[in-house]
C-alpha cells in the first residue's frame, strides 16, 4: 500500500537489466525514508520477461510495482509518462526520484508538466527539510556554481539525481517485497521507438567510475588507443575535451564540459587537456582528479589533486603498466 | 511547415562566475544565444532551405537585452520573432517558464517546436518537455538527427542515450530538443544581418498566466547560490616518468582509495 506520504523511485532498465543508477536512486529514497518515515515504492517498466530483480534487494524498497508487457521493452517516454502520471493521480506520492540519465531527465520533465510539479534536476545532495519539505543542491552553469533549493508544500515534487553521487554500501540483506506485476498492454500512442542502437560493452562517460580524458595534447585520434588501454585496466571509459570532438577525433558523446557532458566519477585522469573553464566546469565534481600536461602552468593543474608535468603519450602507457601490476597483484 | 524555435540568452560559456549579493555575477562576459538553441535555429533554417514555404518564428523570454539573440536568429534565417519581456522572471522555476511560452504558442499554428536540449546556465532540461505536455504534443529530447517522411507529415529522430542512440518516429506536430551533433550552426551573413533589420519582432509585456489545469500544492524556492569548494593545490609529482607513474598508482590505491 502507498499513501500520501510515499516516495516513488523510477527503476530504469536497459534491455533486461536494471541499470546501476537506479540503485543509487533507491538508496537516496531509503535515506530520505529513514528521516521522514515516508515509504519507498519502486516503479519499473520492462518487457514481457521481468528482469532479475535481486539487485534491488541491496536497497529494498517497501513496495515494488512492475509494469511488464512486450510493448514496454523499449523505453517509450510518452507511454511511460502517461502511465506513471495515472499512478500519481491515484496514489498522490510526495516525491518522485529518478536517475538523471537521458531517459530519466526526460521522464522527470514530462511528469513535471503533467502533474504541474516542481522539478529539481541533476541533484548532488538531497535531504528532508522539516517534516514535509526537501532541500536539494544542484550544479548550475554545468558546475561553475551550485544552487540550493527548497521544495516546499504538501503536493508532488520531482527530483532527478546525478549518477555516481548517491552510491551506497549495500545494506544488510533485506527481503525484497513481492512485486505487484501489472501485465496490461499499454495504450497506443503516437511515439514509436523504431530502433535502439547500443555500442557493445561501452560504459557511458556520465556513468563510469573512472574517466580517462584526452585533449589536443594527445596529438591525434590514433593515440586515443593509449587512453582506451588505461581506461580498460581501470574499468573506466574514455572522455574528451571539446577541441578533440570538434576536430572529429572522438564522438560527441565523449565530450566532457559545459557544452558536453557533466561527470562526477571517482577518478578523472585528464591527459593533454589544458583546462578551459568550460571543461573544468564539467568535471570538477570528480572525487579525485589527476592531470598530465606538458605545460606546468596549464589551468587543469588548479583543480587536480595530482599533477604530472610531461608528455601524456609517454606517461599514459607507463601508468597503464603500473595500474595493471597493482590491480593484478 | 510552421516552426517555432524557443531561444534563451545565456552567459558566454567562456565566462568565469562569481556570486555577488546572492546572484550570479560575471563582469565583462558576453551574453550569447544558448549554444543548444543555435542548433535548433540552424535546423529550422535547413528545413526551410528544403521546404521554402516554411515559416520560422523565434520566441524568447527575458529582459530587454535578450533582443540581441533574436537579431542573431533572424540573421541566421528565421522569419519573425516574439519577445516576451519579463524582467522579474524567476529563472529557477522551469515550470513557470514553460507556462509563459505555452501562453504565447497555444494560439499559433505550428508543426514543429524546436528547443535546445537544455540551457547552459540552469542545465535543467525541463522547459522543452514540460512545454510539450502543455501543448499536448509528443516530445523527443536530446536529438542529433531529424528525418522527415516524404510528405513532411512524420519525423524519425535520432536521440542520444547512455552508450548509444535511439531512433524514434512521431507524427507532427512534435517538440524536439536539439543536441550537439545535429548540425553546425552558421554564422549570420552580412546579407542575413541586413535582412534581419526588416523582420518583425513582436514584444509582449503583459502576459496572462492561465496554464495548468492540474492543481499541485508544491513549489520550488531558491535558498542560496554557492561556488564549488576550493580545491587544495595539486601534489606535483617529480622525478623520472616511470617513478612518477609508480608513485601515482600507489597514491590512488592507498591514499585516495579510488582503485
Amino acid at each position: 500500500m502507498t499513501d500520501k506520504s510515499s516516495i516513488f523511485v523510477w527503476i530504469e532498465c536497459q534491455g533486461e537489466q536494471i541499470k546501476p543508477v537506479s540503485l543509487e536512486a533507491l538508496h537516496c529514497g531509503l535515506q530520505l525514508s529513514e528521516s521522514s518515515g515516508q515509504k519507498v515504492c519502486a516503479v519499473l517498466f520492462c518487457g514481457s520477461k521481468v528482469p532479475d530483480l535481486s539487485p534491488l534487494s541491496d536497497f529494498a524498497p517497501h513496495s515494488l510495482k512492475v509494469f511488464s508487457h512486450g510493448r514496454w521493452q523499449d523505453h517509450n517516454s510518452q507511454a511511460v509518462s502517461s502511465t506513471f502520471f495515472k499512478m500519481i493521480q491515484e496514489q498522490s506520492p510526495r516525491l518522485i526520484l529518478l536517475p538523471a540519465s537521458n531517459h530519466g531527465k526526460e521522464l522527470g520533465a514530462l511528469l513535471s508538466g503533467l502533474a504541474q510539479a516542481p522539478l529539481a534536476s541533476d541533484c548532488i545532495e538531497v535531504e528532508c527539510l522539516g517534516e514535509n519539505d526537501f532541500k536539494v543542491k544542484r550544479p548550475i552553469y554545468s558546475g561553475k556554481a551550485y544552487a540550493s533549493l527548497a521544495l516546499e508544500g504538501a503536493g508532488l515534487h520531482i527530483i532527478t539525481l546525478r549518477p555516481n553521487v548517491f552510491r551506497g554500501e549495500s545494506g544488510s540483506a533485506t527481503v525484497l517485497p513481492e512485486a505487484d506485476i501489472n501485465t496490461t498492454e499499454p495504450e497506443s500512442l503516437s511515439l514509436i521507438v523504431r530502433e535502439v542502437i547500443k555500442e557493445a560493452g561501452k560504459i557511458d562517460v556520465t556513468e563510469a567510475r573512472v574517466v580517462v580524458s584526452g585533449g589536443l595534447g594527445m596529438q591525434g585520434p590514433e593515440n586515443f588507443g593509449l587512453l582506451e588501454d588505461l581506461a580498460s585496466v581501470l574499468g573506466g571509459t574514455v572522455g574528451a575535451s571539446r577541441p578533440v570532438v570538434d576536430n572529429g577525433w572522438r564522438d560527441y558523446s565523449n565530450q566532457v564540459g559545459q557544452t558536453g557532458r557533466s561527470v562526477s566519477p571517482d577518478l578523472y585522469i585528464a591527459c593533454g587537456i589544458s583546462g578551459a573553464v568550460q571543461h573544468i566546469a564539467g568535471m570538477s565534481g570528480s572525487k579525485c582528479i589527476v592531470a598530465i600536461n606538458k605545460d606546468p602552468n596549464a589551468a587543469i593543474f588548479s583543480v587536480a589533486q595530482y599533477g604530472i608535468v610531461g608528455d601524456a603519450l609517454e606517461i599514459v602507457p607507463l601508468l597503464t603498466a603500473e595500474f595493471k601490476k597493482i590491480l593484478n597483484g | 511547415m510552421k516552426i517555432i524555435v524557443c531561444v534563451k540568452q545565456t552567459l558566454d560559456t567562456n565566462a568565469s562566475i562569481e556570486i555577488k549579493d546572492g546572484a550570479i555575477h560575471a563582469p565583462g562576459s558576453a551574453r550569447i544565444m544558448n549554444p543548444y538553441d543555435e542548433f535548433a535555429v540552424e535546423e529550422a533554417v535547413r528545413i526551410k532551405e528544403n521546404q521554402p514555404d516554411t515559416d520560422i518564428t523565434l520566441i524568447t523570454l527575458g529582459g530587454e537585452n535578450s533582443r540581441d539573440i533574436l537579431k542573431t536568429g533572424l540573421a541566421m534565417g528565421a522569419d519573425r520573432a516574439v519577445h516576451i519581456i519579463d524582467s522579474d522572471l524567476d529563472d529557477f522555476d522551469g515550470l513557470a517558464i514553460a507556462r509563459k511560452l505555452y501562453e504565447v504558442i497555444k494560439d499559433r499554428e505550428f508543426d514543429l517546436v524546436l528547443c535546445g536540449r537544455q540551457a547552459v546556465d540552469q542545465d535543467r532540461a525541463q522547459v522543452g518537455p514540460a512545454l510539450s505536455v502543455l501543448l499536448d504534443i509528443p516530445a523527443i529530447t536530446v536529438v542529433t538527427k531529424i528525418d522527415f517522411s516524404e510528405d513532411y507529415s512524420r519525423v524519425v529522430a535520432t536521440r542520444q542515450i547512455e552508450g548509444g542512440a535511439e531512433r524514434i518516429e512521431s507524427p507532427l506536430p512534435l517538440l524536439a530538443t536539439c543536441q550537439k551533433g545535429l548540425n553546425t550552426p552558421r554564422l549570420p551573413s552580412l546579407k542575413g544581418i541586413m535582412a534581419a533589420r526588416k523582420k518583425e519582432v513582436v514584444e509582449i509585456t503583459d502576459l496572462p498566466n492561465t496554464a495548468g489545469s492540474v492543481e499541485n500544492d508544491a513549489k520550488l524556492r531558491i535558498l542560496e547560490l554557492s561556488l564549488p569548494p576550493q580545491r587544495k593545490s595539486a601534489i606535483m609529482l617529480e622525478g623520472q616518468p616511470l617513478d612518477m607513474a609508480k608513485e601515482l598508482a600507489q597514491a590512488l590505491r592507498e591514499k585516495e582509495k579510488v582503485l
